[in-house]
């Protein structure tokens, strides 16, 4: 192996339903990847996610969101990374989330949306091919 | 055709492995052989005879059809009402509620956790003003309701209740389903507050209660429906349901009350998977394993005890965004085969639940699925058509098999709440479906359109969206009915049922007077959280 620092993620679920089966599964898919991989739990708040981005110092922070509150939650938390210095932290997600949010979701900076379908090894290529260590 | 069609890929080499989608090993061909060495009189038996595996009704839908319950939910009660008013009037026999997830999590809609959720993955009710509105010129009497909710389960039935008591309606007249099935919550749907002990409590309460009092309403709905969503096998929902259930027995008869008084009104709740005989099979096992746990643990002598009833609703998880009109065709396999395996009650999904929450024409597709099967396809025109089937007696067997030997597992670890503190059914789930997820990777099990039969699409059908005034509406009412309800009242409403929290004091006529008199749903919350403590997810990976 190289001495390229391990990519560290923060896999996060904000809002209040309890779908995790697509968190789980992406979060172990990641570490089987050889990716290190925070899960928070469920229930989390905006500013719990925040939180525990920067404390963690991860790379970036992946989102399952299947609650329909994506509008909210998305744009919540990129604000509040902006204010805690972690702008450079790449966000991106997953989840019930219709094809004209995506678009205006990108267009406010998130990097990435997997809706049902995608595989697992897609979500880890991507992950390698877009995300890079930060320091 | 002009173009020449592709053709579809070849199989590899390998021999092929057959499976089912719960990844059980299926032989090429079953026999008598498969289903002997055991007294098939005793196993099989005949309808509404112990131990029910041909179904807990002797005419089964004969007699009487299942009950068609479409599970619909979505912006203020004034929209969910509008909804069921439509269902009812094309042919639906009784309702079935989805709240949101602010009320299933016990936060009022002005409460700052619930922000941007309200209304969106069903109704919003914090106040008994909302109760009435959701059943507004509904008669509650006539109609039976179905209500999923769980840890605020307390205060929604009292709602209801209570507000059938202000239309003259006796409590002993109300017929319906509140879920109210937490050791579930712990294991698949996660949507809690308190820790399981506690949690339990305010169930055998509310069994308790309605035992006395209501003794048409089923006080819980032990579901495997969540647990299958989650990614368990077919064996792992039997064996996790029936041990949730054997958990609310025992902490019942441990509350005094005798399992004939209450086990009659237990009722269950599962999914209907894409795996037809599997799932025929699975619903065969589940009755006649409950039959048998009820009469040789808990000695019950009514049948009634002994009878699994259950709502079944199709699988959420099966369906895809891709070409979702093909849902329509998953939905009515699932539907015939929860109707072959005899369920007393049915919802089947509509085909854009992967995109959003039902539009009217996608749930009336949905509606009128149960009604081709009902009244066109014939196979309600006898009981069990595929009892004696060599393969669905000999995955019956199995089925039986497998879920009693987890029980005994979690039997060995002290019970069902000791298993679930140490994690044991969730890390089951979460492997079987990581399992899945690689099989579908890897392409040995098939999702058509998602893995197999792709095209380029655009969205073809017209969604459900909820607006975000929905939310501004809910936040104004909740607030409107705090600021004109007797505060000194409602106070002391509160202080009620915080005392009986403590004491260990039924809580549901104090509940029922507390929302009577103003209190709402994250109020008692907010006391749950106070009393009993906060579970927090241990985040197992």
């Amino acid at each position: 192996m190289s001495s390229a620092p391990r990519l560290r993620i923060l896999v996060a679920k904000p809002g209040l339903d309890g779908h995790d089966r697509g968190a789980k599964i992406i979060a172990r898919a990641l570490r089987d990847a050889g990716i290190e991989v925070i899960y928070t739990g469920l229930h989390q708040t905006p500013e719990m996610i925040a939180e525990a981005a920067i404390q963690e110092d991860v790379d970036a922070i992946g989102l399952s969101i299947l609650s329909g509150a994506h509008n909210t939650l998305f744009p919540a938390i990129m604000r509040l990374m902006r204010e805690k210095g972690g702008d450079d932290i790449a966000i991106f997600g997953g989840g019930i989330i219709p094809e004209e949010d995506i678009a205006s979701l990108k267009q406010a900076g998130v990097r990435e949306i997997f809706t049902p379908g995608a595989t697992t090894d897609q979500i880890v290529e991507w992950v390698r091919a877009n995300v890079q260590p930060r320091t | 055709m002009s173009a020449q069609p592709k053709l579809a890929p070849t199989p590899s080499e390998a021999p092929r492995r057959f499976s089912t989608i719960s990844d059980m090993e299926i032989k090429e061909c079953y026999t008598a052989d498969d289903v002997a060495g055991r007294d098939s009189a005793a196993e099989i038996g005949r309808p509404g005879e112990f131990p029910y595996t041909r179904g807990v009704y002797p005419t089964m839908h004969r007699g009487r059809p299942w009950t068609m319950r479409q599970f619909a939910g979505f912006g203020t009660p004034q929209d969910t009402n509008e909804r069921f008013k439509f269902l009812l009037a094309r042919g639906q026999t009784g309702l079935s509620t989805a709240f949101d997830m602010p009320t299933l999590m016990g936060y009022d809609a002005d409460h700052e956790r619930s922000l941007g959720e309200v209304g969106r993955e069903g109704t919003a009710v914090s106040t008994i003003e909302d109760m009435e509105a959701l059943f507004d010129g509904i008669a509650l009497d006539e109609v039976t309701t179905s209500m999923t909710v769980n840890c605020s389960a307390s205060i929604i039935l009292a709602m209801y209740f209570a507000i059938a008591e202000r239309r003259g309606i006796p409590m002993n007249a109300l017929g319906g389903t509140i879920q109210n099935d937490m050791l579930k919550e712990f294991i698949a749907q996660k949507e809690w507050i308190s820790p399981p002990v506690p949690s339990v409590r305010v169930i055998v309460d509310m069994i308790e209660f309605c035992t006395q009092h209501a003794p048409r309403f089923h006080p819980v709905s032990i579901s495997g429906y969540h647990i299958r969503e989650a990614g368990s096998t077919a064996v792992q929902e039997v064996a996790f349901t029936l041990a949730d259930g054997l958990g609310y027995v025992d902490e019942a008869i441990k509350r005094g009350m005798h399992v004939d008084d209450f086990a009659p009104r237990l009722s269950f709740f599962f999914n209907l998977h894409n795996d037809f005989l599997e799932e025929i099979a699975k619903l065969r096992a589940a009755r006649r394993l409950w039959a048998k746990l009820m009469r040789d643990r808990f000695d019950a002598k009514n049948p009634r005890s002994m009878m699994l009833r259950t709502h079944a609703q199709t699988a959420g998880c099966s369906l895809t965004a891709q070409q979702p009109v093909n849902n329509v065709v998953r939905v009515a396999i699932q539907a015939l085969a929860g109707v072959l395996g005899g369920v007393q009650s049915l919802h089947t999904n509509s085909m854009d639940e992967t995109l959003a929450l039902p539009s009217e024409n996608a749930a009336m597709v949905a509606l009128r699925t149960q009604q081709i099967i009902a009244e066109e396809s014939g196979v309600t025109n006898t009981v069990d058509p595929l009892g004696g089937s060599w393969a669905i007696e000999a995955l019956t067997d199995r089925i039986e098999a497998e879920a009693r030997d987890y029980i005994e597992r979690i039997d060995r670890m002290g019970g069902i709440v000791r298993a679930i503190e140490l994690g044991f059914p969730q890390k089951e789930i979460a492997e079987a479906a990581y399992r899945f997820q690689q099989q579908l990777d890897r392409k040995e099990k098939v999702m058509v359109g998602v893995n197999r039969y792709q095209v380029d699409e655009k969205p073809t059908i017209d969604i459900l969206r909820i607006h975000h005034e929905v939310e501004d509406t809910q936040v104004g009412r909740v607030k409107a009915f705090k600021a004109k309800r007797d505060q000194p009242k409602a106070t002391a409403r509160l202080a009620d049922v915080r005392a009986a929290c403590k004491t260990g004091r039924n809580l549901m006529p104090l509940l029922i007077d507390a929302v009577k008199d103003g209190v709402t749903l994250g109020e008692v919350c907010d006391v749950y959280r106070d009393e009993f403590g906060v579970y927090r997810d241990p985040a197992w990976l």
